[in-house]
């Protein structure tokens, strides 16, 4: 007979998110335990070996398994259980209780069931496939990340000579890791006026290796049979080509590096609302999907550049599930934080003013801005004010709206940002 | 003589400052930093700029073929493929942790390599 183990809380995802909720759920007193489908803890920061990590919550320039390692640790002295290389098959609710089918290898199928369920998952790349190129589809175009996976984790060159499509940190990265490892890398090809990942990484990935970063320009084609054998680029104007700017580069690979999605597919089959915005689930302030009892947080909420920011969503969803696996939930009295002019997106997406508490929220803004002024509002009410000498889409903004002051009877809060 | 002006982005942290040197006779006028950290990379920067290493190392172990590792001080950017040529020598044959000692003085200079994970 095959018996379902109960717990109060359950995450799924072992990264810094997944560790930091159970680390806070435990403590918290709720019976709790990680879902990891790989061999070890740690996510994607195992394979993230620079530095820069941890900067607001050490006060130290930590690499990224470094950082991980801090949180397996405290994972590991509270003694949290952990289900590795375990794969959820089914997720489901009856009643007020989720229950979860898993297989790993040594138990085989195994059933898990508790009132809360934190979301981890992390997220995954963009591929290829998911942005427009002509040509073949040889064998030597793969993600910035699975190239940082070979190199790093494997310890395999997967090029010599390549082409960098696509200017997000992580694509930055690779370009000096690349670099540093004997391999030649022609340069980043970035679409967009401006690059998309931070200055710093411009700076100490691209300049300090003397690599190009070449904006306004596109990877058109891809050349070769069965192996890469060259790309053909083109310069840009509002996105299209200019007829007779191509140009052909020898390579052996094509590396892009086009941006991230948060991973939540093992939720489609419950409908949790989704933000297409964020590609995360809409929250409240406890990051509390809409659906009660599911609580999400890291990088499946929303892509984070900074990782200390993904440990703090992490530890406010696993108190607050340990909360709710505790106490249940009274009505939640929602209303929205609406993003208005030049924001891209908010979260939380939703505040419950039953609560009086402060709220940590984040926004990025949608185009590159100076000395613009932030304002949180709702009719006749001014929350915030705050102003900033510069905001650009790849660095997320942090804000503290206080609850006690907003009223309990408004239908909105509204953020903007407006040039003064 | 016109004062000639360097601008440095900061990489200690995200904010990612662009911070302006003017050379004085002896020393540096600095602004644009956000922080007290800036003035000090930023003369730095523009007398010999420094980075730490981080890469990783070859092991015996099956299930962990590489160890993440890092120099455990800066180095010479200029110098970074003359350490990277010494630390690629290594080979792992012990269980390490964060923190142990990988190869001891770099180069002869007082800089080791340390592991970032353990195996
Ligand atoms: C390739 C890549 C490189 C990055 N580089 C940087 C960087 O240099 N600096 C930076 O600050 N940020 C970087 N990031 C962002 C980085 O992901 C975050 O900083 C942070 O690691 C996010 O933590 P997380 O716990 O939300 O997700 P992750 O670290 O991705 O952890 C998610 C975990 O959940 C597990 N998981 C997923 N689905 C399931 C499932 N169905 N069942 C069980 N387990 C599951 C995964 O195996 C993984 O261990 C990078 C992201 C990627 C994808
Ligand atoms: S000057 Fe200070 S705040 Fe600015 S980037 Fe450097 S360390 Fe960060």
């Amino acid at each position: 007979m095959l018996i379902t183990q109960k717990w109060d809380v359950i995450v799924i995802g072992g990264g810094p998110a997944g560790l930091a909720a159970a680390i806070s759920a435990h403590d918290q007193g709720a019976k709790t335990c990680i879902i990891e489908r790989e061999e070890r803890l740690g996510g994607i920061l195992k394979q993230c070996i620079h530095d820069g990590f941890g900067l607001v919550t050490f006060k130290e320039k930590l690499t990224g398994p470094e950082y991980a390692w801090r949180y397996i640790e405290q994972a590991n002295e509270r003694n949290v259980p952990v289900f590795l290389n375990s794969f959820v098959m089914d997720l489901k609710k009856e009643g007020n209780i989720f229950k979860l089918s898993l297989i790993n290898s040594k138990e085989g199928a195994f059933y898990l069931s508790a009132p809360a369920i934190v979301l981890a998952m992390g997220c995954r790349e963009r591929t290829a496939k998911q942005v427009f190129i002509h040509g073949t589809r040889p064998a030597g175009v793969f993600t910035a990340g699975l190239a940082q996976y070979f190199i790093n984790i494997q310890g395999h060159m997967p090029t010599k000579k390549c082409v960098i499509l696509g200017s997000g940190d992580i694509g930055l990265i690779m370009a000096r890791r690349l670099t540093l490892e004997g391999a030649t890398v022609h340069g980043v090809y970035e679409i967009l006026p401006e690059p998309s990942g931070l200055t710093r990484n411009v700076v100490q990935c691209l300049q300090d290796y003397c690599i190009p970063l070449h904006l306004n320009t596109t990877v058109a084609k891809v050349h070769g049979k069965n192996r890469v054998e060259g790309v053909t680029i083109n310069s840009v104007k509002n996105f299209k080509p200019i007829p007779g700017t191509e140009k052909y580069i020898d390579c052996d690979a094509l590396i892009v590096s086009v941006g991230l999605i948060p991973e939540n597919e093992i939720i489609e089959p419950l409908n949790v609302p989704i933000d297409p915005k964020t590609r995360g689930p809409f929250v409240d302030q406890n990051l509390m999907t809409m659906f009660d009892g599911i609580f999400s947080c890291g990088n499946a909420l929303h892509v984070n550049d900074l990782v200390d920011y993904v440990s703090e969503s992490g530890n406010i969803a696993g108190s607050n599930a340990a909360n709710f696996a505790k106490e249940n939930l009274q009505k939640r009295n929602l209303i929205p934080v609406t993003p208005k002019d030049n924001i891209l997106y908010v979260v939380p997406q939703y505040v419950d003013l039953n609560q009086k508490s402060e709220v940590v929220i984040f926004f990025r803004s949608s185009r590159t801005l100076r000395d613009v002024k932030l304002k949180v509002y709702s009719d006749g009410n001014n929350y915030i004010s705050k102003k900033y000498k510069v905001v650009r889409p790849p660095e997320m903004e942090r804000i503290i709206l206080n609850l006690s002051k907003v009223p309990s009877n408004i239908s909105e809060i509204n953020i903007e940002l407006k040039g003064e | 003589m016109g004062k000639k002006l360097v601008i440095v982005t900061c990489i200690t942290c995200p904010q990612s400052c662009a911070i302006e040197l003017v050379k004085t006779k002896d020393d540096y006028e600095v602004s644009g930093n956000k922080c007290k950290k800036g003035k000090e990379y930023a003369i730095q920067e523009v007398t010999n700029p420094m980075r730490s290493i981080t890469t990783t190392v070859k092991t015996i172990f099956k299930d962990f073929p590489r160890l993440p590792v890092k120099t455990d001080k800066e180095i010479p950017l200029n110098d970074t493929f003359l350490f990277m040529e010494e630390i690629n020598s290594v080979l792992v044959k012990e269980r390490l942790k964060p923190g142990d000692i990988v190869l001891k003085g770099i180069r002869n200079m007082d800089i080791n390599l340390v592991a970032t994970f353990g195996l």
